[in-house]
């Protein structure tokens, strides 16, 4: 997939208002960059082709925050964690209605599109957050069957 | 360079830490400036300090940026150059390591490099705020991630790899309070207990209140000279024989480890190998403990136990005054305080000291080598210095 748009954070946000996950790759060496860049940090190239990313992931690391900035204190306590998507790509952001007993290393996770919205203004562009991935249906549907839950 | 002198530190000024209420960070820097001026009379201030680098990480406390020239101006050192750096919480790190590349290119004979943080008049909300501006902006701080938040972030990952423990992380605060209780200027003169600290409310989980440094007010600064003109000001001069500096990734979440901060390691083995110095050869360290993880992280990367050791190594009491290593003698970020910009140079302070044998109460006996560990943000920034006693 490519477009014409310019590989920028800004851009890589318009996006997610669209729902779509989307990466920059490098057309000559290959490397793909979330957040989407200008030059490539590898081989200094300028050319990208856009490229959309799964959104599902595992749990790398995790926090509560209990003391937040001012624009977020409305929601304090908040998850948030550092999440390997599918393809080895990292990413930050908060987790959607998590607990801290609920949080486990390695746990699956998939991104949920501008749903964690603040109460204030800022950010104004659209944002993610990731939620458990195996969802509440699926899993009354696992336990009806008599099957162990599994968090996949 | 095989351990030769690069540098040698003169003086050295400290302005009380804590809470300086109705004072501008002009004005805490002449604190300091003024007592390195009175350790060196054989140092005329007008005449022989040439240049000037600050440390000062954010204009949004005071509304006031241009803080080279304005400190410059109330340090009574106009009209010299005089330029700010901003690495974050090592923004006076990297105000060392510029005078240090100024002396050893010629161009100043004697420089002055300090930093400077007046904090505590804003509330705990709008410091947040300030401090993870020195996070990634797009990925970290809109995502409501905190300064704390990034340090928890290690800390869970460190807890979860090598079994380290909220226990462990909290002895660490425990010895800094024993430390700082025996420093004068520390911002917090008591100690506490482990139980105390445990029980502390969450900040960022699993960091609890004794977890994290404090928001402070205070400068600090050294004069540094070339080690062939350091005895025209002193006769116990301390000499740099390693300065490392290194950058990293402004996300955290960009990095291959979340439980070592590779800048720290690279600035580390930088300034081991210009100083031809081990780890175990260091007698005293300061070390960036912004949160108790990142004391025990440090002690990881900068050789001190291996990768994954240093919640025994605290637990082990190895780094308290009195033992084997003994690490921020001062009280550190944790009980001396975090006035962010001025820690850098405040931990060169506590160098001079302990390597002059001035450091009173909480002296290392036979202190000859020491390191400072200063770390910008969540590791985007790190510089190390080594020192040597001329004892």
């Amino acid at each position: 997939m490519s477009t014409q748009e310019p590989f920028t954070i800004e851009q890589f946000y318009k996006f997610l208002g669209q729902r779509k996950l989307m990466a920059g790759k490098c057309t000559r060496c290959g490397k793909i960059h979330l957040p989407p860049r200008p030059l490539c940090d590898e081989c200094f190239s300028q050319e990208f082709e856009w490229t959309e990313v799964s959104g599902k992931g595992k749990l790398l690391t995790y926090s509560i925050i209990h003391v937040a900035p001012q624009q977020f204190q409305g929601m304090a306590p908040y998850a948030v964690g550092i999440i390997k998507l599918e393809n080895g790509i990292k990413i930050p952001g908060m987790i959607a209605g998590a607990t801290q007993e609920q949080l486990k290393i390695g746990m699956d996770l998939t991104i949920d599109f501008g749903t964690c919205n603040t109460a204030q203004p800022w950010p104004q562009w659209p944002r993610y957050c990731f939620k458990r991935w195996s969802s509440s249906s699926k899993r009354k549907i696992r336990q009806k069957k008599g099957s162990k839950t599994e968090f996949r | 360079m095989n351990g030769k002198p690069l540098v040698s530190i003169v003086s050295a000024g400290l302005s009380k830490f804590g809470k300086q209420e109705g004072l501008y960070a002009r004005e805490l820097f002449a604190q300091a400036v003024k007592e390195a001026f009175d350790r060196c009379p054989r140092l005329e201030p007008k005449r022989d300090i040439k240049a000037m680098f600050v440390g000062h990480m954010g204009e949004s406390y005071e509304h006031q940026g241009h803080t080279g020239s304005t400190v410059a101006d109330w340090a009574g050192l106009l009209n010299i150059p005089a330029t700010r750096t901003e690495a974050a919480c090592a923004s006076s790190g990297a105000a060392l390591r510029s005078g240090i590349y100024a002396v050893l290119s010629g161009l100043a004979d004697v420089v002055l490099v300090g930093g400077v943080e007046k904090m505590t008049h804003r509330s705990t909300a709008e410091v947040t705020e300030y401090l993870a501006m020195a996070s990634d902006y797009p990925f970290e701080q809109w995502h409501g991630i905190t300064f704390p938040g990034l340090y928890a972030l290690m800390a869970t990952a460190h807890l979860h790899d090598y079994g380290t423990t909220e226990r462990q992380m909290a002895m660490v605060a425990v010895k800094n309070h024993y430390h700082g209780n025996l420093n004068p200027k520390a911002h917090m003169q008591k100690e506490i207990t482990v139980e105390k600290a445990l029980s502390s409310r969450v900040v960022a989980s699993p960091l609890k209140l004794y977890d994290c440094s404090l928001i402070t007010d205070g400068a600090s600064c050294v004069i540094l000279t070339k080690p062939e003109q350091a005895g025209k000001f002193t006769d116990s001069p301390v000499h740099i024989v390693g300065s490392g500096q290194a950058s990293d990734t402004i996300g955290l979440y960009e990095r291959k480890s979340f439980t070592s901060l590779l800048s720290a390691k690279l600035a580390a083995n930088t300034a081991y190998g210009m100083a031809a110095v081990k780890p175990e050869e260091v007698d005293v360290a300061e070390i960036h403990d912004c949160f108790t993880i990142s004391e025990i992280m440090a002690y990881e990367d900068l050789g001190f136990c291996a990768a994954g050791d240093g919640g025994k190594l605290i637990e082990s009491g190895e780094t308290r005054l009195g033992r084997g290593i003994p690490v921020n003698t001062s009280g550190g970020l944790k009980a001396k305080g975090h006035p962010v910009g001025a820690t850098g140079t405040a931990q060169a302070y506590e160098m001079y000291l302990q390597l002059t044998e001035q450091a009173d109460k909480r002296q290392v006996k036979d202190a000859r080598v020491g390191l400072t560990h200063n770390v910008g943000g969540s590791g985007a920034t790190a510089t190390v210095h080594i020192y040597r006693s001329a004892l």
